[in-house]
């Protein structure tokens, strides 16, 4: 249902986007759920959401890369944000939700999906209220985090895509 | 009216490297003495449509060099002018200063001027120098005035005296389709002077016969006026030249001289006060031609380089139209299928089933040719990496001393896009190993008793679903125990092993290893063979040698037609599923535990046939949850070669034979150790690709 919603305003939100965008300092976020927690990120940055479905393994790679499904013709990795965070493993429910992310690493853009427990909103952030993340020193390093904004009395820790996808490389000189 | 021309560049610059290619092996095909008109006009045709279009984009540098060229080229093909080696070699020096120059231009760089300037002083030389090499009759001075025929250099000093210019324009009926417009260029000659023109319509059809695309009417034209210069008047009939008989003549002198465009009068004119001028200048031309002649090679790696550090803006493909028109057919057909599929089922009921089955198969049938065809699209013909080395052996082959003659066999032979791209570099180091080390020197060739010219034989054909490529020369052969010591010697080998013949040609594969005695900068020094045979695997391809001492060496390489699709065998790991290329299986056996054998009771061999391979176990290293069967003895065996070694896999079950498209996991993910690819199966799921030879380094670690 949830994921319903949120693909709808996912639709025309691009436009409204580049409206304020042009107006005031507003900048758009989709907000998704891992477990408790609420993370947001860049609406532009988004290309799609889809239901979760069986990917293909990858061999030797580490446990939070679940494998590569096939999107269209082209191949594309999934990541699962709970165990790439170190939260509480979750089984895999009809609402679970990968949402699919482009990222741009040198000058050629690749697409991943992070797999999360459920997607909730489509954000409006003022950039000036934006916060600075602080030094959580626990779960989450705050490596990925852009900041911190509050809506609605939620706090929605907001993720930077491109650290995201580069972290990868980081795990890639680990093996 | 401005347009922009930069749009164009892209095709220009294309068109005129086409041009080029063609220009370079019209010249060596040329046979000295004996002319063949077509090759000369090839040539120059080449010659003529670089200057045309460099004139048009305003790049005169170039467009004045290749003037220069046509000059010579024009007498060549009326005749007027023997062709000797050194006007080819002259010739061949300025293509490739001509290529520098384009390069350059479209890499928006300095044209290299003293370069550019040391050529066309060659061309001049040989344009002017050549004159007493012809018996150059001793006419008596029959002109009285300064000899305006004798050069294009000198036409402009007198031209300053004309008072204007009679022009007799007959253009040739398919003037008009060329896109050539007269009446413009009259307003262009307007312009320069007082223009009077008379047109001659006398072969003008009647009305029913008239067709108006047809350029029946020539022109007289006069044009007056002081100090127009002639080149003026012949940049503006620069595009029709070809297209029409033109004369212009200078007007209001005494003796009135023709001047024909692009190719001034024959030498025999020339008043003999100036031989010996000229002799001298014959002189000093030797020297200045052995100089172009070692240029060229100096030319052409330059000209590799500045084109590797100009990063390539676009790759574009040229495809025959009638590949395209296929695909547009098929494409249709899909379309047709598509909405009759829609037909049925909109009103679905059981007994339309057949007639769903029809469309099916109808689709799949359409979908396989629309597949082939676009595959077709990526095709090019061997030609575009043959058509380069020619020139290649001319060049070395003058430089070693060697009379080679090169065979092309197959050059319409078609192969993927990326393959022809790939496939040049690994080429032009086997070719130079022939040149270099397998065809002898003449005087060796005829105390062997085989003609002074060697042959140097380069094929293609198609086997199977693979191209094959054979490089066969009819040199010494290789020397299976010049290998072997040689290789003993280098601590490659042991002493004691005993090699096939097979086996003592690979030697050559491993680094580190060269026969030659000496080294020359054309090869010797043991790099390279081992990077052709990586690079070719790299490929999905292979390479063997067949040798017969002192007769020759034929060099097969193997290549798949396309890097996009693969045949694949899959086969069952667990619950998973993987594609082993199926070029790189020998054979799949089940196998009983009475063949296996630990070593250092860590891994496992087992025998075939008297030779021990080692397994991998496909569930180990890729960390795959085994299904009930653990023991060796309940799976499969699919043993494979890579990079020179054999190893067995060892899976679950094998699941049948597919060609596969190969997708790139690196394009949105990055490399996986032991996977070269993914591929999407019938179901939609994704299935990884083993990478044979990085799967025997992996077990090895």
């Amino acid at each position: 249902m949830k994921a319903n919603i949120s693909q709808e305003s996912e639709y025309k939100d691009p436009n409204l986007d580049s409206d304020n965008k042009s107006q005031t300092n507003s900048v758009q976020y989709l907000s998704f759920a891992l477990g408790k927690e609420e993370y947001g990120v860049d609406i532009l940055r988004v290309q799609e959401i889809r239901s979760w479905e069986p990917v293909s393994r990858i061999p030797n790679v580490p446990f939070y890369e679940k494998g590569v499904v096939n999107l269209r013709g082209s191949i594309v990795p999934i990541i699962d944000l709970r165990e790439r965070f170190n939260l509480k493993y979750a089984e895999y429910t009809l609402l679970t939700v990968v949402v699919v992310l482009q990222t741009s690493v040198g000058n050629k853009t690749q697409t991943m999906g992070v797999v999360v427990d459920s997607v909730s909103d489509v954000i409006s952030v003022d950039k000036t209220k934006i916060q600075a993340a602080p030094d959580f020193g626990t779960k989450v390093s705050n490596e990925f985090i852009n900041g911190l904004v509050s809506v609605n009395e939620r706090m929605v820790m907001l993720l930077d895509v491109d650290k995201l996808l580069k972290l990868e490389e980081i795990s890639q000189s680990d093996n | 009216m401005s347009i922009d021309m930069s749009q164009f560049h892209q095709v220009f610059f294309e068109e005129c490297f086409e041009n080029l290619e063609s220009m370079e092996s019209g010249l060596l095909n040329l046979d000295i003495g004996d002319i063949d008109s077509e090759v000369i006009n090839t040539i120059f045709r080449g010659a003529h449509s670089i200057k045309g279009g460099s004139g048009t984009f305003g790049f005169t540098i170039v467009a004045e060099f290749t003037h220069v060229m046509e000059t010579l080229l024009d007498e060549m093909r009326d005749g007027r002018r023997k062709v000797t080696q050194g006007a080819i070699d002259v010739l061949l020096g300025s293509v490739d200063c001509l290529r520098e120059m384009l390069t350059s231009i479209q890499a928006d760089q300095e044209v290299a001027e003293a370069n550019v300037a040391k050529h066309k002083r060659a061309l001049d030389m040989e344009l002017n120098g050549v004159a007493s090499e012809e018996p150059a009759p001793a006419k008596p001075a029959t002109s009285p005035a300064p000899s305006a025929s004798k050069a294009k250099a000198s036409t402009e000093e007198f031209e300053m005296q004309e008072q204007g210019w009679n022009i007799s324009f007959c253009p040739y009926l398919d003037l008009l389709k060329t896109g050539n417009d007269p009446v413009r260029m009259f307003r262009e000659l307007s312009e320069l002077g007082e223009l009077t023109v008379t047109a001659n319509i006398q072969d003008v059809p009647s009305i029913f016969e008239l067709e108006p695309e047809e350029c029946n009417i020539s022109w007289n034209l006069i044009v007056s006026g002081s100090d127009i210069p002639l080149k003026e008047i012949q940049e503006i009939f620069n595009w029709v030249e070809g297209d029409c008989e033109l004369d212009i003549s200078a007007n209001q002198v005494k003796v009135p001289k023709l001047v024909s465009v692009a190719a001034p009068e024959p030498p025999e004119e020339i008043a003999p006060i100036d031989e010996p001028e000229i002799e001298i200048k014959s002189e000093q031309l030797s020297p200045e031609l052995k100089k172009t002649a070692s240029t060229p090679s100096a030319l052409a790696t330059e000209t590799d380089q500045s084109k590797a550090a100009v990063a390539k803006p676009s790759s574009s493909i040229r495809v025959d139209t009638a590949k395209i028109d296929a695909l547009i057919n098929m494409v249709g057909e899909v379309v047709i299928t598509q909405s009759m599929l829609g037909l049925v089922g909109e009103n679905f009921s059981m007994d339309k089933v057949a007639q769903l089955k029809r469309g099916l198969a109808q689709l799949e049938r359409h979908t396989r040719d629309l597949q082939q065809s676009v595959m077709n699209i990526r095709m090019l013909p061997i030609s575009f990496v043959f058509s380069r080395f020619p020139r290649l052996v001319h060049d070395t082959s003058t430089k070693l001393g060697k009379k080679i003659e090169l065979k092309l066999v197959g050059e319409s032979t078609e192969v993927d896009k990326a393959v022809v791209e790939l496939i040049n570099d690994p080429l032009v180091h086997l070719i130079r190993n022939s040149l270099d080390h397998g065809i002898e020197k003449p005087a060796d060739r005829i105390k062997a008793g085989k003609p002074e010219t060697g042959t140097i034989e380069l094929k293609a054909y198609h086997r199977g679903g693979h191209i094959v490529i054979e490089i066969i020369d009819d040199g010494h052969g290789l020397d299976r125990r010049k290998l072997i010591s040689k290789a003993i010697e280098k601590g490659l080998l042991d002493e004691s092993a005993q090699l096939t013949d097979k086996q003592a040609f690979e030697l050559i594969f491993m680094p580190g290893f060269s026969t030659a005695e000496q080294l020359t900068d054309i090869s010797g020094r043991g790099v390279g063979m081992d990077v052709v045979r990586r690079n070719i695997q790299s490929l999905g391809g292979n390479i063997e040698i067949l040798s017969d001492l002192g007769k020759g060496t034929t060099i097969a390489i193997h290549l798949p037609l396309t890097l996009a699709i693969l045949d694949g065998q899959s086969v069952a790991v667990g619950q998973e599923t993987y594609i082993v290329p199926l070029v790189s299986i020998i054979e799949s056996i089940n196998i009983t535990e009475k063949m296996l054998n630990k070593v250092a009771g860590k891994g496992e061999t087992f025998k075939l046939r008297n030779q021990y391979i080692p397994i991998i176990r496909m569930h180990d290293i890729f960390n795959v949850q085994p299904l009930a069967t653990s023991k060796l003895g309940e799976g499969v065996i699919v043993v494979v070669e890579g990079q020179g070694g054999m190893c067995g896999l060892f899976v679950d079950d094998l699941l049948g034979q597919q060609q596969v498209v190969i997708k790139s996991l690196e394009a949105n993910y990055r490399r996986v150790e032991g996977v070269s690819g993914a591929t999407i199966l019938g179901d939609g799921s994704v299935a990884l690709i083993l990478d044979v030879p990085g799967l025997v380094r992996f077990s090895n670690r």
